[in-house]
């Protein structure tokens, strides 16, 4: 090889989410030059932390995390890097009409909140959280590791699965049944066996629908429902955090783990396109035509993306366009951030700075949720849709000026087309005056303490952000997606079916989230595959 | 004699394959029907003088092992028709005609990527074709945990289970490294995604669907189920098609009742099983004695309605798990967690039963003879949104259905001339919301009836007489649960090992001498056998 | 104006004995159980232990949970979830049991009272409705009502117990077998009185409606004021209990529905609760994985251990030997007891190394400075406390 040829990079990584940067953190880590390059003038992708309004710090993307894995945060000094992740207490659950359900840590208020909803139901969530600790568990474990290939069955994939037997046996025959139809059912179907108060329901099946366009009747909603309680702050499992100045610090403190090892991060550098030659990714055209080579490439955008925007079709081996156009990655949500000129008051919800602060979970019942699914088969938004509020700045000072507030609402169903026409400006504003009336109806007077509000819907969050059709999970978590299965089956182990081009974000295992877990794992084969040592961590459970 | 050593309740076909295998290996059977007719689902019944039709209208995937070994040939199981064509109706008259392996649409795309489609297909359906006849092995007493503590050594039955895991990895890893995969991916898709990935044309989609999610609570959406079930009803020779045999479905029963009694096997119709009457099994081989503390219990026979009493020390249960186990052997038998399982197997049926009594041949735009199976679906939303009416218990606005005319293939269903047309339409909620009364049968009907007429202008005029069965009058009439095809619904969390549900999967029961051999257990509904086969294989060991 | 209070809905319940409790909680030690505020001890718990065992004491039981079952089917309902024979107990008679999941791992234990042919009532330490719900599902003629918070429960517990309900004015009380019932008038309300406890001690519990309870407080403590009645809180239990050699959830025994771990529930067999397993009668949940585990024998046996010296061996291992190489054991609950003079424990214990040497390694502190000291146990038969006033009939005044 000629000293001419060779690339001054050892990785390229395109696109600068968490994972991305996660990635990037332990390539560098491991002694790659690595250069991460985001076509946007800020880093983060979905993790970030943007002052749209005056004196208002909006993580107008993901606005909570509870998957970011513990291993990674210690190993990578993120807390020197000035990420805090802070606890946050419950959430109100609020019914179609005047029921309100609080969510309380302390055990006996919990206790006491559902026992006047239902006595069965207080109960009975003992029994549903341990039976969900359990499948957490088990899947936990598998985070921070590369799924096996059942197809090829090299040493490394028979002891892969060798694990997960094992795992899969420590549960005991009975469990081993239960979780097999836990991860085939519907989420209506798995709280059915728990529960009978229609709010209760209501407030544990929320967490099935959040990204995805699946119901809470749809098979397979139930293993939503798990992915999205499976994370925990501090071993709580279930709990979620707030990062204090916002999701951006967990990007900036990722950003400060790579350029600690010394990786750079371009900003205003989007990629055109991979560069391939003999089957082999040899480096990037940047969108203003500069061109940088290296001996890897990582995307961290979804798999769609990837390999239908940046990727030349005749670059691809047969087949491999058509797993991406198939690829299943549904735009279902949307987001509304709020400055508001006070903290807001709600119908029916203790007025104590404890459950004030946390977020309202404006659920409904059973019944509403799943209309709004059906809404969303029909391209239309729901009059009454599910919405998740959160108002970090009643927790964290950094984000708005004090006494004042940002509130992030999520949103689900919100199509990522219209049955009626594309979506425009208006659509846009009307949608999330839809939202707006809907809290409202919990808050009357809320509109008055409006400032400013920043509307997404799909298509705002794919347009700034580039993720397909503006889908949080970077591709639909069924189980013909998940896995072995992600992105594609054949191509679950991060690398793709060009030489020497990785895949390093939430299209594949284990998916969606801000747990940094693709772009760890993803690191993993990289060095395994340039023979250099490993530089990620295990996950390291005591007691699980 | 009221002794016999197997007692089968219930003469639906799974009912009488089994009791066809027992008597032969020399058992006596005695099988108990409740209705007047055996047949269950597929027995016959006069629904207006001269006009006959049975819920289930037409053979699929009947397993070809059960008619051989069983001589159903000789004892009157018809040759099957042609096989029917299925045909997707369109409103402008583009049918879509799937026949064997040719689809022809007028989208020629969709024609040719059929071809490659039906291929992968019937592969896929090949590798599993095996299992459909095997007993799905418990987890349990495979390898592992079958050293687990408090389990009893179980030597003879550990090898087996392992096998068939083995096996059927086997089977999956020879489609090749590619198909294989592609199997793990496409297994649990829905409808919706998999005819997306392959066709274009709402109609074919739609027509392809069909198979998937006919009988059962999946929507072209829902995941998880409805390619498996495509899968399972491509299991035999056939490849999906369906026939109406010489003689009809009841040649089907009449075969099977008569292979029954050639062998041995008492039939009893109109006999209603009230009970399984269950004793206490002591170690001595005693019953009911004076030792006190027992080893468990036993079956000891059944009862009937009239109070009669039939001693057996098997009893075989061809009716659904939630009839046999809540009604018949009754909760106090059973330990809690079971019952609950039970209790929460998802038994509502969603497909309605139409007959309609016309005097003549009905006519549809665009279609020479309705000799085929016809299905109006016009497309995937189409089906999805009548699926979205149930799920809050109302009856959809434009149903979706299958129709088929037996009598063309068949002239005794009806008086000379004159013809039946048999629907399953879909989704008709067994539990309406508002609950179910004449008024909303009526109007229920009408809907279906209307929805034919789109397609068949002239229908109205035909109709000679009509009746409609929604799910909660097939469970009276034919004593099944829900009115549900599959006895509970055909889905992954209650399928293989899980189907009904684990401790009563591999056809044994929590209780020593009851067994199962319905649609309820592996593999599953639709006119099979293969439940029944499976059932006396297990009972026979 | 009153402000409502913006806590109400997460601050814990109030017994109806609350006035009082709240004016002899000198120490404010309190916790909570099933969402009401519990005493964690008054005074002093070694002071409230000795109430129990040398004079009387009282223990309110309110927040435990009570479901009334009635009905037709209500026999052969509860039959068939716990693992007693409920034919057997008569009316006016209560009975010690457990309810295991189908797999024969223990959900709870607690007591049934027949209070009728067809009218039971079952309490137990945790809340149990929805196991209720599941085990009445297929018996048409049952009525399951919650009374937790409808009846008022008191513990009087100690040797002069008896001495103090009969002055109350409970004639006749003496006459009561352990486990029997007596219905009596107190000043015009009608007071349920089963001679029942969780101290190992004579005593007796008192059922009724929570509006009387301060009228039932108020007589029983005017007619123990000679014999120095006095109030105790979950520390004493706990250590009576211990010595009774009674179970305790979250100690010996992990709730089966809500145990995480393949296994770390327990079945009666290995709490060496055999006597409550009873094969002779009517099918029962659980039955057929306790007759395989009786007849493969359990993993682990609940033991008595007497332990040298002083030091309790809470949550040591047990070795066979005392080199501490093989473990076969662990220690559930342990304590120095007062009254028996000795280092007790529950331990669980594999069966066959049940007659050998068994050594315990234990861990104390000394002001600030941690130690370690390996110390021999032996099992023991019998409880360490078991007075025979506890079974005697009449029972005698102190």
């Amino acid at each position: 090889m000629s000293v001419s040829s060779s690339p001054a990079l050892d990785a390229i990584v395109i696109g600068a989410g968490h994972n991305g940067l996660t990635n990037a953190a332990y390539l560098a880590k491991a002694g790659l030059k690595v250069v991460v390059l985001e076509k946007n003038d800020y880093i983060g992708g979905a993790a970030v932390s943007r002052e749209l309004h005056e004196g208002f710090t909006y993580s107008n993307c993901s606005y909570m995390c509870s998957m970011m894995r513990q291993a990674i945060h210690r190993d990578l000094n993120l807390s020197r890097h000035g990420l805090i992740l802070v606890p946050y207490l419950g959430t109100v659950n609020s019914g179609d009409g005047d029921e309100r359900l609080i969510s309380y840590h302390d055990e006996t208020a919990a206790y006491l909140e559902l026992k006047r909803h239902s006595p069965h139901d207080a109960d009975a969530m003992h029994r549903f959280q341990a039976d969900l600790t359990r499948y957490s568990q088990l899947i936990r474990k598998t985070l921070l590791r590369t799924p096996p290939d059942p197809a090829r069955l090299r040493p490394r994939d028979i002891s892969e699965l060798l694990f997960l037997a094992k795992q899969f046996w420590s549960m005991g025959e009975a469990q081993i049944y239960e979780y097999i139809r836990f991860f085939t059912m519907s989420a209506a179907e798995f709280l059915d066996d728990y529960f009978e108060n229609d709010l209760i329901k209501a407030a544990m099946a929320t967490p099935g629908i959040i990204g995805t366009a699946l119901g809470v009747c749809s098979p397979g909603s139930a293993y939503v429902l798990l992915h999205h309680v499976m994370g925990d702050v501090d071993g709580n499992i279930g709990a979620w955090g707030l990062a204090r100045g916002g999701m951006g610090a967990i990007s900036n403190a990722l950003a400060g783990a790579v350029r600690e090892h010394g990786g750079e991060i371009r900003t205003q550098a989007g990629v055109r396109q991979v560069l391939v030659k003999n089957r082999r990714a040899t480096g990037v055209v940047l969108d203003n035509g500069d061109q940088l080579s290296a001996r890897i490439v990582v995307s961290n955008l979804d798999a769609k993306r990837t390999f239908t925007r940046i990727m030349d079709a005749s670059d691809l081996p047969d087949g491999i366009r058509e797993k991406a156009d198939n690829f299943k990655i549904r735009g279902s949500s949307g987001k509304v951030n709020i400055a508001l000129s006070a903290l807001p008051k709600f119908t029916g919800v203790p007025d104590n700075p404890y459950v004030n602060r946390g977020g309202q979970a404006f659920s409904g019942s059973m019944e509403t949720l799943e209309r709004a699914y059906d809404c969303w088969k029909r391209g239309r938004w729901s009059d009454d849709p599910f919405v998740e509020s959160v108002i970090p700045s009643a927790w964290d000072p950094t984000v708005a000026p004090p006494g004042q507030h940002w509130m992030s609402n999520f949103i689900q169903y919100c199509p990522p087309q219209l049955a009626d026409g594309p979506w425009t400006a208006e659509k846009r504003d009307q949608f999330g005056q839809t939202v707006v009336n809907k809290i409202e109806r919990y808050s009357p007077g809320f509109k008055d303490l409006i400032l400013h509000m920043e509307v997404r819907t799909p298509h705002e969050i794919e347009q700034e952000i580039g993720l397909t059709e503006g889908n949080i999970f970077q591709g639909e978590l069924t189980l013909d997606q998940l896995f072995f299965n992600r992105p594609f089956p054949g191509y679950g182990q991060y690398r793709m079916p060009v030489r020497n081009l990785y895949m390093c974000g939430s299209s594949t295992h284990p998916g969606g989230g801000v747990s940094a877990t693709c772009g760890a794992n993803a690191a993993r084969e990289i060095l395994l595959d340039l023979r250099r040592p490993n530089s990620v961590p295990e996950d390291d459970f005591f007691d699980e | 004699m009221n002794r016999y050593d197997v007692a089968i309740v219930g003469a639906g076909h799974n009912g009488l394959v089994c009791a066809s295998y027992l008597a032969r290996a020399g058992r006596r059977v005695l099988v108990l029907e409740a209705g007047q007719a055996p047949g269950g689902l597929a027995a016959g019944r006069e629904f207006h003088p001269g006009f006959r039709a049975s819920v289930a209208h037409t053979v699929s995937h009947f397993s070809a092992k059960v008619v051989r070994q069983l001589d159903l040939r000789k004892h009157g199981f018809g040759h099957s028709s042609p096989n029917l064509k299925t045909i997707g109706l369109d409103r402008d008259g583009n049918h879509v005609v799937l026949d064997g392996d040719v689809l022809s649409s007028t989208a020629a795309a969709d024609a040719e990527a059929f071809a490659g489609y039906r291929e992968r297909m019937t592969r896929f359906a090949n590798a599993l074709q095996p299992f459909w006849l095997k007993t799905a092995p418990a987890i349990g007493s495979a390898g592992l945990a079958g050293s687990m503590r408090g389990v009893p050594p179980r030597a003879p039955r550990l090898k087996a289970p392992s096998m068939t895991f083995a096996h059927m990895g086997y089977r999956l890893r020879r489609l090749g490294k590619r198909e294989m995969r592609e199997f793990l991916r496409v297994a649990t898709l829905p409808a919706r995604d998999l005819m997306d990935e392959c066709f274009q044309s709402d109609v074919v989609k739609a027509t392809l669907s069909w198979d998937g999610l006919v009988g059962s609570r999946l929507a072209p959406r829902s995941p998880n189920g409805a390619v498996l079930a495509m899968l399972y009803r491509m299991g035999e020779a056939s490849g999906g098609a369906h026939a109406v045999p010489a003689g009809g479905i009841d040649s089907l029963v009449g075969s099977l009742c008569a292979a029954a009694r050639a062998a041995g096997a008492d039939i009893r119709c109109g006999a209603a099983v009230r009970r399984i009457l269950i004793g206490e099994r002591h170690a001595d081989g005693a019953r009911n004695g004076s030792h006190p503390a027992s080893d468990g219990l036993a079956v000891q026979g059944v009862e009937l309605d009239s109070g009669e009493r039939i001693e057996a020390d098997c009893v075989v249960s061809s009716a659904d798990p939630q009839r046999t186990f809540l009604d018949l052997v009754g909760v106090p038998f059973l330990d809690i967690g079971f019952t609950n399982r039970i209790r929460r197997l998802r038994c509502q049926g969603l497909v309605a039963k139409l007959h309609l009594a016309l005097d003549g041949v009905p006519e549809f735009d665009g279609l020479e003879s309705p000799d085929g199976r016809m299905i109006i679906a016009p497309g995937l939303d189409a089906m999805e949104f009548a699926f979205d009416a149930a799920k809050y218990g109302e009856c959809p606005e434009n149903p979706v259905m299958e129709m088929v005319v037996p009598s063309l293939h068949d002239p005794s269903l009806a008086p000379a001339g004159q013809q039946v047309l048999s629907a399953h339409v879909m989704y008709v909620p067994y539990r309406r919301k508002r609950g179910w009364s004449d008024t909303a049968r009526h109007a229920a009907r009408e809907r279906a009836i209307d929805t034919i007429a789109q397609y068949a202008p002239r229908i109205r005029d035909q109709i000679v007489a009509c009746e409609f069965l929604t799910p909660a009058d097939i469970e009276r009439e034919c004593h099944v649960t829900g009115g549900h095809w599959h006895h509970t619904e055909f889905a992954i969390d209650q399928m293989l090992m899980m189907r009904p549900t684990y401790q009563a999967a591999q056809y044994r029961t929590p209780i020593p001498g009851l067994y199962l051999c319905g649609a309820g257990c592996h593999p599953g509904g639709d006119l099979t056998g293969a439940p029944g086969h499976n059932a006396a294989r297990e009972i026979l060991q | 104006m009153n402000v409502p209070d913006p806590f109400a809905g997460e601050r814990p319940k109030l017994s109806p004995f609350h006035p009082r409790l709240k004016a002899l909680n000198v120490r404010e030690a309190w916790s909570a159980w099933n969402g009401y505020k519990f005493a964690e001890y008054y005074y002093d718990a070694e002071y409230e232990y000795f109430c129990v065992r040398n004079r009387v004491a009282t223990y309110d039981i309110s927040p435990m949970q009570k479901y009334e079952i009635k009905g037709p089917d209500a026999e052969a309902m509860l039959n068939r979830m716990v693992t007693r024979d409920v034919r057997k107990i008569g009316l006016n008679r209560v009975g010690y049991t457990l309810w295991c999941t189908d797999e024969g791992r223990l959900i709870d234990d607690g007591t049934i009272f027949r209070l009728g042919a067809d009218r039971f009532m079952l309490t137990c330490g945790s809340p149990c409705g929805a196991w209720l719900a599941k085990s009445a599902f297929g018996f048409d003629a049952v009525t399951i009502s919650d009374w937790s918070d409808e009846l008022a429960a008191l513990a009087v517990q100690g040797p002069t117990s008896c001495a103090v309900l009969k002055r109350m004015g409970l004639d006749g009380v003496e006459t009561a077998r352990p486990f029997d019932i007596r219905h009596f008038d107190l000043r015009g309300s009608s007071l349920m009185v089963s001679r029942t406890g969780f101290t190992g001690d004579l005593g007796y519990e008192l059922w009724v409606s929570p509006e009387h309870a301060l009228n039932l407080w108020d007589a029983l403590y005017e007619a123990g004021e000679p014999y120095g009645i006095q109030p105790y809180g979950e520390a004493a239990t706990n250590m009576a209990r211990l010595e009774a050699g009674f179970i305790m959830p979250a100690m010996e025994f992990n709730e089966a529905l809500k145990t995480v771990h393949f296994e770390h529930d327990q079945t009666p067999f290995e709490l060496s609760l055999d006597w409550l397993v009873d094969f002779r009668k009517p099918h029962f949940s659980g039955r057929s994985a306790l007759l395989r585990e009786q007849q493969a024998g359990p993993k682990y046996r609940l033991a008595r251990l007497d332990i040298e010296g002083n030091r309790s061996a809470e949550g040591s291992h047990i070795y066979r030997n005392r080199r501490c190489t093989k473990q076969i054991g662990y220690v559930t609950s342990a304590m120095w007891s007062p009254a028996a003079k000795a280092n007790i424990a529950l331990a669980m214990i594999e069966p066959k190394f049940l007659n050998g040497e068994m050594w315990a390694e234990i861990y104390y502190e000394k002001e600030l400075r941690h130690y370690s000291r390996v110390a021999r146990c032996t099992s023991r038969e019998k409880p360490f406390w078991t007075p025979a006033r506890a079974r005697a009939t009449p029972a005698p005044d102190f």
